[in-house]
């Protein structure tokens, strides 16, 4: 798996991780433009955005552990659909409020990412990858044919946001406000100790392991916590969309999250909203000409895997660091 | 379970083998977990549907279909995966961005609606099994799994080039350097398994029917084989099938709504004991 890991994932370098003060002057100022932005923007692209703002933060919860424990997940879709179905089935079906239906949501993504955890952390590489594949497609067969409960292929729709979240500039700045404070929060979690650890797993996993490190438990909770992003994720975009249906949990979902997070740019972390601007831009264009998006999703796919692996944020990087080093 | 649901089961393993063994082949040699076999399956079932419908024989559909699918294949091994060698993750990812291009293609010719493959006349009706009145084609799938068994076996065993990709499953390097062009043995490989996919299609198609989502249906089928069985091992294929078909008719019976969660047991018994499956072998 060496082979794969020095071309999906670039280590970061020590310089990046010195100017955490500059990281946050500049976090806080693209925080303050986007804010901006729904002052310019119609209503339709104001759900864009807002629609952007979710999706890259089920990018940065792939990007976690794909980037910082050198686990690729293909059943992150699967955590954010499961919080999407249980806000929408516990708000709309059973009555409760949307708080709590959200916080619900949050709780059962993260006890399916618990299962998928403790069964895919003893594996690696491409069986890691199988594996969730697996587990997302079986979230996603049970909600195709649990039909009372989840609706079946029709889904379930209800009014999950009412009163002033209707307005969708004021749903904007919410969702801006919670992505900002998340974002924040993966940010420190992967610059943590903790985060450390994990990539000391990411680049070796014999010697984290013979520096007495229990890398089962490690992967474990970094499991966790991404998908307890990606069910915040899910739970928000169910308030989003006030619908959810099977696509929701389908591979696609995890698919195009991993695509985001690939295109930004893999361990990059805030790359993941460079790719979703990127990927949900290209799927309105491509679906106001043809209905033949998961086509030019899956050449989209194979497209960045021969040619671009590193994404946009690292190649712009890499196109950085060599200008650089040519000046020095 | 009645013996006509035990029969389901095994005649649900025998065409899970099929597929699935391609599958198990081609990740053992190649390394290459592709995820495109799903879509596979469905191209060639709907090919073969396609052609059994317009000439009216399940012979030629069959051909047909293997013809198909062994094209995609070469195009899809030396057109696309040949850029991205020895990268396995991408090799990975390259094949779901197929899988999604070939399920959308198959979308646009054959549309939405379900198809099943016209039966030929001589397996229609059923017979007395046991004094269970029991479909012919359906026995029919599960002779031609327990062929295609013994026929890969006896591949893997007894020709020269079973014993090349059998080297090459334990120490792909080292038959390259005792001057064995490897590469050509990998493109054998991957067209053997198309093959088996394509097949298995036109197999399926004719029972379970062929609609959109069927290619992913049946790549979880394949995924948890070759998670329980182990990668590369054709024993371990045909174990896989019969614990995953058994497993996923008992399901069907007493939880039909859930029954897709009644594969993921086992799996998850297995893999807490042995991460690469009853008949893996560590790399």
């Amino acid at each position: 798996m060496s082979v794969m890991q020095a071309n999906l994932v670039k280590t970061t370098a020590p310089a990046q991780r010195l100017s955490g003060g500059r990281m946050l002057m500049i976090g806080a100022a693209v925080v303050i433009a986007v804010a901006m932005l729904p002052l310019v923007l119609s209503t339709y692209q104001i759900g864009l955005a807002t629609e952007i703002l979710i999706f890259g933060i089920l990018a940065m919860s792939i990007d976690i552990l794909a980037g910082f424990a050198g686990r690729t997940s293909l059943g992150h879709g699967a955590i954010f659909g499961t919080s999407t179905y249980v806000v929408v089935y516990t708000v709309s079906v059973v009555g409760l409020s949307p708080a709590l239906g959200l916080l619900l949501g949050v709780l059962a993504a993260t006890g399916v990412a618990a299962i998928f955890a403790l069964l895919a952390v003893r594996t690696s590489g491409v069986y890691f990858l199988l594996l969730t594949l697996a587990l997302g497609m079986i979230v996603w067969g049970i909600c195709l044919r649990w039909t009372p409960v989840t609706g079946g292929e029709n889904g379930l729709r209800g009014d999950v946001r009412s009163g002033i979240l209707l307005e969708p500039r004021i749903f904007f700045w919410m969702v801006l406000a919670i992505v900002a404070v998340l974002s924040f929060a993966i940010w420190r979690f992967v610059r943590s100790p903790f985060g450390l650890t994990l990539r000391g797993i990411r680049d070796s996993e014999s010697r984290m392991r013979s520096l007495g490190y229990n890398v089962p438990l490690h992967l474990f909770i970094g499991f966790l916590v991404s998908g307890f992003f990606a069910g915040i994720a899910g739970g928000i975009y169910a308030f989003f969309n006030n619908f959810v249906s099977p696509s929701t949990v389908a591979l696609t979902q995890s698919v195009e999250g991993l695509l985001m997070m690939i295109v930004g740019g893999v361990g990059t972390l805030f790359g993941s909203f460079v790719g979703a601007t990127a990927i949900i831009i290209l799927e309105n264009i491509v679906s106001s000409y043809t209905e033949r998006w998961q086509s030019v999703l899956g050449l989209a796919f194979i497209v960045v895997m021969i040619f671009a692996p590193e994404g946009i944020v690292g190649k712009v990087r890499a196109f950085l660091d060599r200008g650089r080093k040519s000046k020095a | 379970m009645s013996l006509f649901q035990l029969l389901n089961g095994l005649t649900f393993a025998a065409l899970l083998f099929v597929v699935a063994s391609g599958f198990t082949l081609i990740f053992g040699l190649l390394w290459i977990v592709n995820l495109a076999h799903g879509a596979l399956y469905l191209f060639g079932g709907y090919v073969g549907y396609t052609i059994a419908a317009q000439s009216g024989s399940f012979v030629v559909a069959a051909f047909g279909a293997i013809a198909a699918v062994v094209a995609l294949g070469f195009v899809l091994d030396q057109g696309l995966l040949r850029f991205v060698r020895g990268f396995v993750l991408r090799e990975v990812l390259l094949t779901l961005g197929v899988a999604f291009v070939l399920n959308d293609i198959a979308l646009v010719i054959w549309g939405g609606d379900s198809f099943t493959v016209p039966i030929p006349e001589v397996l229609t009706g059923g017979i007395n099994v046991f004094g269970v009145y029991y479909p012919k084609y359906r026995l029919f799938v599960l002779l031609t799994g327990i062929v295609i068994f013994i026929a890969l076996w006896l591949l893997l065993h007894r020709t020269r080039l079973g014993a090349l990709i059998r080297a090459g499953v334990d120490d792909a390097e080292m038959v390259e350097a005792s001057g064995i062009n490897i590469r050509r043995v990998f493109l054998a490989t991957f067209l053997l398994g198309s093959a088996l996919a394509g097949f298995g299609g036109l197999l399926g198609g004719a029972f379970l029917s062929l609609y959109p989502s069927a290619d992913s249906e049946i790549l979880v089928f394949s995924l948890a084989v070759v998670v329980i069985g182990g990668q590369g091992s054709l024993v371990g294929a045909a174990v896989g099938s019969l614990l995953v078909a058994l497993l996923n008719t008992f399901g069907q019976v007493m939880f039909p709504e859930i029954a897709y969660f009644v594969i993921f047991g086992p799996m998850a018994v297995l893999l807490a004991f042995r991460p690469l499956g009853l008949f893996g072998k560590a790399a």
